[in-house]
């Protein structure tokens, strides 16, 4: 691999750009591109490998034209943006760091954002529409809104739906949320956008209390993340 | 795995920039039960310091001799273990897979 290839690779990781190196096994000859690079000169069979080579985080040899390539998938690490410092949100933190997740905390309530209920580091608290842009919505990103109040989570909505994060929960039955669609309707929100929104957040799997709620969601992020509709056994 | 992934590619950055002569070797291939996934990374210098790990212990003594080679060759050379191959076999390939390893050197232009 050239120095100036590694360098390459390590500032797409830091910038949290996905990225792959291909490797031509027959002659060595390598080459970076990125997710956001693949297009309509990528031919077909390597742009649906890359594609789901990012999508499952999954590195691999395949066959182009004949040629075999390996893929070697450079994803910048999972996030994830829990809007409300709330019970499920203490349950939720730990469970998705252990799946590999950043956990970021947003809430301004600083009633709310202790650090006796959440460790210092995962805690914001700015206002979301100030914090979010600055932690960045990317395509390695899931953004959950838990605190059912609108000051915070129709706004952190707007900036979600609106970008290239793979998944956008929003806490509340189906009557709270069909009342949610009305506000982001009237905010300008397009019918796209509203479908984007997990509402009510998380699989149906009959959870009961925070700690089985967090399980649902973390359910539904890993099979929204890697492609999977899931399926109640 | 990813963020393991991120952190053998920084060390193997900065032992690059610290001039220092460095080898990569990536699982590109897997068969049956391999221990550890496709695209595993280990990064090796020619003093044979190394961070990272292609087969949970398995061959890792043979690929850091491969690494050195590449070092000093400047050649990217492909190995494989597995049940079929005698030498992995006693290197202790014993969850019966079979894995292939591409080992290159970093170079510089």
């Amino acid at each position: 691999m050239k120095a100036a290839h590694l360098h390459t690779l390590s500032e797409n990781m830091a910038a949290r750009r996905p990225a792959a190196l291909l490797t031509w096994l027959d002659s060595g000859e390598q080459q970076i591109i990125r997710r956001d690079e693949i297009g309509a000169d990528t031919p077909a069979a390597l742009a649906e490998a890359l594609e789901d080579g990012f999508r499952t985080d999954k590195s691999r040899t395949v066959e182009i034209d004949g040629r075999a390539v390996f893929i070697n998938i450079y994803n910048p690490p999972l996030r994830l943006i829990i809007v409300g410092a709330v019970h499920i949100a203490q349950a939720l933190a730990p469970m998705a760091e252990q799946a590999g997740y950043d956990v970021v905390i947003v809430d301004p309530r600083t009633a709310f954002a202790t650090v006796q209920r959440f460790e210092r580091e995962r805690l914001d608290t700015r206002w979301p529409d100030v914090a979010l842009p600055e932690i960045g919505l990317d395509t390695r990103t899931a953004l959950v809104a838990l605190t059912h109040d609108p000051k915070l989570d129709d706004p952190a909505l707007h900036l979600a739906v609106a970008s290239p994060a793979f998944y956008v929960g929003a806490l509340g039955s189906t009557r709270t949320h069909a009342k949610r669609v009305e506000r982001l309707r009237e905010g300008g929100m397009s019918e796209e956008g509203i479908a984007r929104i997990s509402a009510p957040v998380g699989l149906a799997i009959g959870a009961v209390g925070p700690v089985e709620i967090a399980v649902s969601i973390l359910a539904e992020m890993t099979a929204t993340l890697r492609g999977k509709k899931p399926e109640l056994g | 795995m990813s963020t393991v992934k991120g952190s053998v590619l920084e060390t193997a950055r900065n032992w690059t920039d610290e001039g220092r002569k460095v080898a990569i070797a990536t699982v590109v291939s897997t068969w049956g039960s391999a221990p550890q996934p496709t695209g595993s990374q280990l990064v090796i210098d020619a003093d044979g310091n190394f961070e990272g790990s292609v087969s949970g212990g398995c061959v890792e003594g043979d690929v850091i001799v491969a690494s050195e080679d590449a070092i000093n060759s400047g050649k990217p050379e492909m190995l494989e273990f597995g049940v079929d191959n005698e030498t992995a076999w006693r290197a202790g390939l014993a969850c019966g897979g079979r894995i292939r390893i591409y080992v290159e050197p970093i170079t510089r232009d």
